[in-house]
């Protein structure tokens, strides 16, 4: 199966609903994939006029308590960040789909990159935090769709797949699992007010027709979801606690695999990259290289550096010109070295043996 | 007529200017609303960003504030996702025509089963009275110093055109006639696009010479001429003054639609 396939086929075991898109290389295949699935699943696939539509109805179907999601790469995920700071501020749970491609602008629609890392933790206006996942194959293409709507509902925040056109066009054999019990967002409390927190941040949900009359608003807001934006305090409340319900649960949300922790040299990894690694170490069978795989690049687990006690230097392969090395650099004491690759195509083996005999 | 179980009374007072149009417009739809019997759980209003989109913060039910301009996508994913819900979406012109006019043709052309009130003030009022997309020829605003100098979009023309079910325009003046014809429009399956000319005093108004309330409603309500009217004088080829717009129900078909109640 297609990693794009089985990141739609991933989208309806969880639960998923509502599909809003618009098409764009490389990530067309998920919203074909729901095209054909979702009315048959009795829920709705829509193509909207753009991706600020595309957004914006996925936020709209959220709030009447269904599963939501789109899928677009790099041009089309900079449309929708004006809506995805509205999900954060407005706390939609939703799954937003980016198959990167090369960029900037239109750049290599047809070709692999990790451009748009930066752009999904900091995209959009103010300040705020969401939460990022990187499959590197096809079967977590299907896995950690699944679980951004589980941590989307349980947070309450966009959260992204951010993929790429390596692993959405690779096809792979998949194991397409019955996902644990879906479980919603936490109801609203009677009494509660709609945005009223209790000690994780997190505040229950009503969705429309709930019979709570919730004014959903992106103006700054008190606990009713009344506008109030004057008040410094309010503002602060809010946007604090937007930001302080993520991090604050970053170990929870933490997802990473560690490989030789005793290892001197250490890769570190996100997405389609980790797999040059897996072949060097397989390759030269060096217990001595180690490994940081990270499935979760947001909130970044910066103590899952500390898997490593005798590290004396960190490699970042990318595919991109170095933007999560210096999340890695701001965190440990030792040299991290940048390993960037653009141009659409994945490091060889032969190039990260270089580059490790360079640092070793 | 109000409908005060339909108002959030702890919101109050509202952000509106003294003499703005927009209360008139949010109760004439509201005693649509009651005229509906709808309930307040099946009921969600959605709107922009803009004066006219703070209506639904007023209102007791859920209630969506979105991003500006994407107000109907946003209706959109809400009706879409659950038919069975009653949507309806305030917007204004600025919001609805300029920077939302591409979501305005395709929520037309799906005909998506939702009513539409647009409060037309003719300019940005929430940012202070810039020229907009519906600024008549030759209206001074703090952008056109010296007479706007493009062609105004009719926003009701537009909504027939691109293929909503039922469109209707009154003026904020036609209290009785803009509460029937909302209610139309929430009985007619399809997309409902109600125009409604308003005042905006502050804005508007004492930048055009019409510096009272009742000279800008006078004003908009002299140059407001009934379609059938309209037809008639064409048909025989009278004269229209100058300035004249028609008013009335412009459009009631039943070209399919989209999400209506299962």
């Amino acid at each position: 199966m297609q990693g794009n396939t089985a990141c739609a086929e991933g989208a309806l075991a969880a639960g998923c609903r509502f599909f809003g898109g618009y098409p764009i290389t490389p990530s067309t295949e998920v919203a074909e994939a729901m095209a054909r699935r979702l009315p048959k699943a009795g829920g709705v696939f829509i193509s909207m006029e753009d991706e600020l539509a595309s957004m914006a109805a996925v936020i709209g179907a959220a709030w009447t308590g269904v599963r939501s999601m789109t899928a677009t790469s790099g041009p089309g995920f900079s449309l929708m960040m004006e809506n995805i700071g509205y999900a954060a501020m407005t706390e939609t749970p939703c799954v937003v789909v980016n198959v990167q491609r090369g960029g900037p602008s239109t750049g290599q629609p047809t070709r692999a990159a990790q451009g748009d890392m930066l752009q999904c933790r900091f995209g959009s206006h103010g300040d705020y935090s969401t939460i990022a996942l990187t499959p590197n194959s096809v079967q977590e293409m299907f896995d950690l769709t699944v679980k951004a709507f589980d941590l989307a509902d349980r947070f309450r925040v966009p959260t992204f797949l951010m993929a790429d056109e390596i692993v959405g066009h690779m096809r792979e054999r998949v194991t397409i699992r019955d996902p644990a019990a879906i479980v919603p967002p936490r109801p609203l409390a009677e009494g509660s007010l709609p945005f009223e927190a209790g000690e994780d941040g997190v505040p229950g949900f009503a969705p429309f027709g709930s019979g709570r009359s919730v004014h959903v608003t992106g103006l700054t807001h008190n606990e009713r979801g009344y506008p109030d934006t004057t008040d410094p305090e309010a503002h602060d409340k809010l946007v604090r606690r937007l930001i302080t319900k993520i991090e604050s649960a970053r170990r929870e949300i933490a997802d990473y695999e560690v490989k030789n922790p005793d290892a001197e040299t250490v890769f570190v990894t996100y997405g389609p990259p980790s797999r040059t690694v897996e072949q060097v170490i397989q390759d030269r069978s060096d217990d001595s290289i180690g490994h940081l795989r990270l499935r979760l690049v947001w909130p970044f687990p910066e103590f899952a550096l500390e898997e490593f006690p005798n590290a004396k230097v960190f490699l970042m392969p990318e595919l991109n010109m170095g933007q999560m090395v210096r999340e890695v650099q701001r965190h440990v004491d030792q040299p991290v070295v940048s390993l960037p690759k653009i141009g659409g195509e994945l490091h060889t083996p032969a190039e990260l043996v270089r580059a490790l005999e360079a640092h070793r | 007529m109000i409908a005060p179980d339909w108002f959030r009374e702890d919101r109050l007072p509202h952000i509106y200017c003294t003499g703005c149009g927009n209360g008139t417009v949010i109760n004439c739809t509201l005693a649509a609303v009651e005229e509906m019997g709808w309930k307040r759980d099946e009921t969600v209003f959605v709107s922009g960003i803009g004066c006219s989109s703070r209506a639904p913060g007023y209102i007791l039910a859920d209630s969506l504030h979105t991003t500006h301009g994407r107000a109907l996508a946003f209706a959109t994913g809400v009706k879409m996702a659950r038919p069975e819900f009653n949507v309806v979406v305030f917007t204004g012109d600025g919001d609805l025509a300029a920077i939302g006019g591409n979501h305005f043709i395709h929520a037309c052309r799906r005909n998506v089963d939702m009513t539409v009130v647009c409060m037309n003030n003719h300019i940005y009022g929430m940012t202070g009275g810039q020229g907009s997309p519906t600024t008549p020829p030759g209206a001074i605003s703090s952008t056109t110093p010296y007479g706007a100098s493009e062609p105004a979009f009719d926003l009701a023309e537009l909504a027939i055109a691109a293929g909503a079910n039922h469109v209707a325009r009154w003026t904020s003046y036609h209290v009785k006639e803009l509460t029937k014809a909302v209610a139309v429009g929430m009985q007619t399956p399809g997309l409902s696009f109600i125009e409604v000319r308003t005042q905006c005093p502050t804005n508007y108004g004492r930048h055009n010479k019409l510096r009272t309330v009742s000279a800008m409603v006078e004003y908009i309500r002299s140059h407001a001429m009934l379609v059938e009217k309209y037809n008639r004088l064409t048909a025989e080829g009278k004269p229209i003054p100058e300035g004249t717009f028609t008013v009335g129900e412009l459009v009631r078909r039943n070209r399919p639609a989209m999400g209506v109640r299962r």
